[in-house]
């Protein structure tokens, strides 16, 4: 085993400086009010930098920014405007370390997960749509023989984009990436949890990209998060969150006659049919992976697959080997390249998720294994860890019907296809399923049944850039990922051209 | 710990005949029996905030991240309506107007047979809440509505 240095010590691979400000016009810009809040880290609880306190006053500076550099980013060829980002991928490759490590300290999740997943993801995302732009074309109808309409992109104009903490800076990619590509210019508020590792990557790319085209703006909801989603300056509001957040964004961009896109998580099931147990082989040890992927980031994952749904068949046998699987998670320092899993995000989320396990207990849910917080001792007792945790219970359960955001799974067993799906789709959210069969017509089937807007077809928590991710159902409105999600960042503009010399003859 | 308040209003089931709740306008009726209380540190929290913003609301959250969190909002900050339960009204010391507590008729289909408690911890909420400034979160701890407490 071998552990990165914690940033700040001998031996760091990165750095955060001990204040970060406002990224507005490619600088820094200080708090218009002064005021700053602490950054902890969720490893050890300690806080290790500061950041601007953001408020309505330095949201308008950063759409003065974003609107006097949009014009220009958006005429920008696309080959450029993909070159950029081509370079942008780079230099995040050759700070690959420094960039997994500063997620890692600042969000607590395993540095092995940032090294393999999250940042090399990031790294992807912004090759594709570099590609993605330069292969899109607009379209033309040819309406008669003297009339033909053309279809071109155009850029929105300066968009808000509202960043989650679990994945700080792939989730900022997956909005920025699309974003930057169709032309656009950006207002990002990274959530007041963890504000702090998309600074440092600004830190490696600010070089890269004109000033103002991509401003980040610091704070919380209520003080930053509000006056940029209820702006009348941004053309489209992109979140990711929660449900009663976006309804609240729906309402302020309704205010303005704006479009948003939002992912409001979802309770994904994770079903795995009878003939899944036909042998011990190489699939079989992938379903088991697949069982346990509840525990990667700590469950802090919207497509999270929190409910796992075992057919009678197999039911024992299958989960006594998924206990045995989840047993066998190395839970410890983040920074340990061995570790699997590490610390939630925030003090909050910690409490939540022991809140969940003690309302499961009530309800009638057994844990099987873990259950409780995890003591770990050392520097890491002031931080927040929570055992790796599977419940039995039955789909009624609140811990069957939300999104716990932890590392727990609710186990329930259904009898054949039919209850399956049933229960599958007893949620409010659609977001994402698993599903695990050897018969390729089961799993057509019920991937097509599902309610949700992907579904895992013998895989899980993958997620490539060229697929398309969203929510049915509450989940969310629109998709990212994949070049559909150009179309969220332009505006279709058409040219109806006659190229006839005669006069219609209505006047 | 302070309670919710039984308001004036009439006792309907939902639409969907999942749960039956409180109106979805009027909230719960005299003799409905308490859904949501508030402990004392959350009071304390509450009469803090309205000081600083006036009358308050709470809206249940769901889903990813912050979700299940309550989100507290200046009253009338998020628009209520007939997809909405009003739980109860939160009675606090010092604070005028009880302090309303909604939740989408959808979620309460899944939460109803469940009461919840407003409490507050140290954290740093995302979301647009209002408390999440002073470095403390509202939690929701919940307990089975038909244990007697």
């Amino acid at each position: 085993m071998s552990r990165y240095a914690a940033p700040g010590s001998d031996g760091a691979v990165m750095n955060y400086q001990s204040r970060y400000d406002h990224w507005i016009g490619g600088a820094y810009v200080a708090p218009k009010q002064g005021g700053y809040f602490e950054n902890p880290t969720p490893v050890t609880g300690a806080p290790f930098t500061e950041i601007a306190r953001g408020t309505a006053d330095d949201v308008e500076r950063a759409l003065d920014a974003a609107h006097e550099a949009a014009p220009a980013w958006g005429r920008t060829p696309a080959a450029e405007r993909a070159a950029v980002l081509n370079r942008i991928a780079q230099r995040m490759e050759d700070h690959l370390e420094e960039l997994a490590v500063a997620e890692s300290w600042e969000n607590g999740k395993p540095v092995r997960e940032a090294l393999a997943a999250d940042i090399p993801l990031a790294i992807d995302h912004f090759r594709y749509f570099a590609g993605a732009i330069r292969a899109q074309e607009g379209s033309l109808s040819e309406i008669d023989d003297d009339t033909v309409a053309y279809h071109f992109h155009e850029p929105l104009g300066v968009v808000a984009q509202i960043i989650p903490w679990n994945f700080p800076i792939l989730m900022a990619t997956w909005k920025l990436a699309p974003a930057l590509a169709a032309g656009n210019a950006v207002v990002l508020k990274p959530a007041e949890q963890t504000p702090a590792s998309i600074h440092f990557w600004m830190s490696l790319i600010a070089d890269l990209l004109p000033p103002g085209v991509v401003n980040i703006v610091n704070g919380f909801g209520a003080e930053a998060g509000k006056p940029l989603a209820s702006s009348p300056r941004v053309a489209k509001v992109a979140f990711t969150g929660e449900t009663t957040t976006g309804r609240l964004i729906m309402q302020y961009a309704s205010e303005n006659l704006k479009p948003v896109t939002l992912e409001l998580g979802g309770k994904s099931p994770n079903i795995f049919f009878d003939d899944v147990s036909t042998a011990d082989d190489d699939f079989f040890d992938k379903a088991l992976e697949g069982f346990t992927m509840f525990a990667l980031n700590q469950g802090e994952v919207c497509t999270c697959p929190s409910r796992a749904l075992i057919q009678r068949g197999h039911y024992r046998e299958f989960l006594d080997a998924g206990i045995a699987r989840t047993e066998k998670i190395v839970q410890g320092h983040p920074l340990d390249t061995e570790t699997m899993v590490g610390a939630q995000a925030s003090n909050d989320q910690f409490e939540k998720i022991l809140s969940y396990l003690d309302i499961g207990k009530q309800e009638g849910a057994k844990a099987l294994t873990g259950g409780t917080r995890a003591e770990l001792g050392g520097e890491l007792e002031g931080g927040f860890y929570v055992k790796p945790t599977i419940l039995e219970g039955n789909n009624s359960m609140r811990v069957f019907q939300e999104e716990i955001f932890g590392p727990v799974v609710a186990v329930t067993g259904f009898s054949d296809f039919d209850d399956a799906m049933t229960t599958a789709n007893d949620t409010l959210y659609g977001l994402g399923a698993g599903v695990w069969t050897r018969d390729g017509n089961t799993a057509y089937r019920a991937g097509r049944t599902i309610q949700a807007g992907r579904v895992w077809t013998n895989c899980y928590h993958a997620y490539p850039a060229h697929a398309a991710f969203g929510g049915y159902k509450q989940s969310g409105i629109g998709r990212e990922t994949h070049r559909m999600m150009l179309d969220h960042y332009q505006q279709t503009k058409n040219l109806l051209v006659s190229y006839s010399p005669k006069k219609l003859g209505f006047f | 710990m302070a309670s919710a308040e039984g308001a004036d209003g009439f006792a309907a089931g939902l639409a969907d005949g999942r749960a039956k709740g409180p109106a979805a306008a009027g909230g719960p009726a005299p003799g409905d029996p308490e859904r949501v209380a508030v402990t004392d540190e959350a009071a304390a929290m509450i009469r803090q905030l309205t000081g600083q913003h006036g009358p308050l609301m709470f809206h249940q959250s769901g889903g990813c991240c912050d979700g299940s969190s309550p989100m507290c909002y200046q009253l009338g900050e998020l628009r209520t309506g007939d997809s909405d339960v009003l739980l109860g009204r939160l009675e606090v010391d010092g604070v005028e107007e009880p302090v309303p507590f909604w939740m989408s008729a959808s979620q309460f289909a899944y939460w109803s047979h469940t009461h919840l408690t407003v409490d507050v911890v140290p954290g740093r909420g995302s979301g647009f809440s209002l408390e999440a400034p002073e470095g403390v979160r509202f939690l929701i701890r919940s307990r089975l509505m038909d244990d007697g407490g």
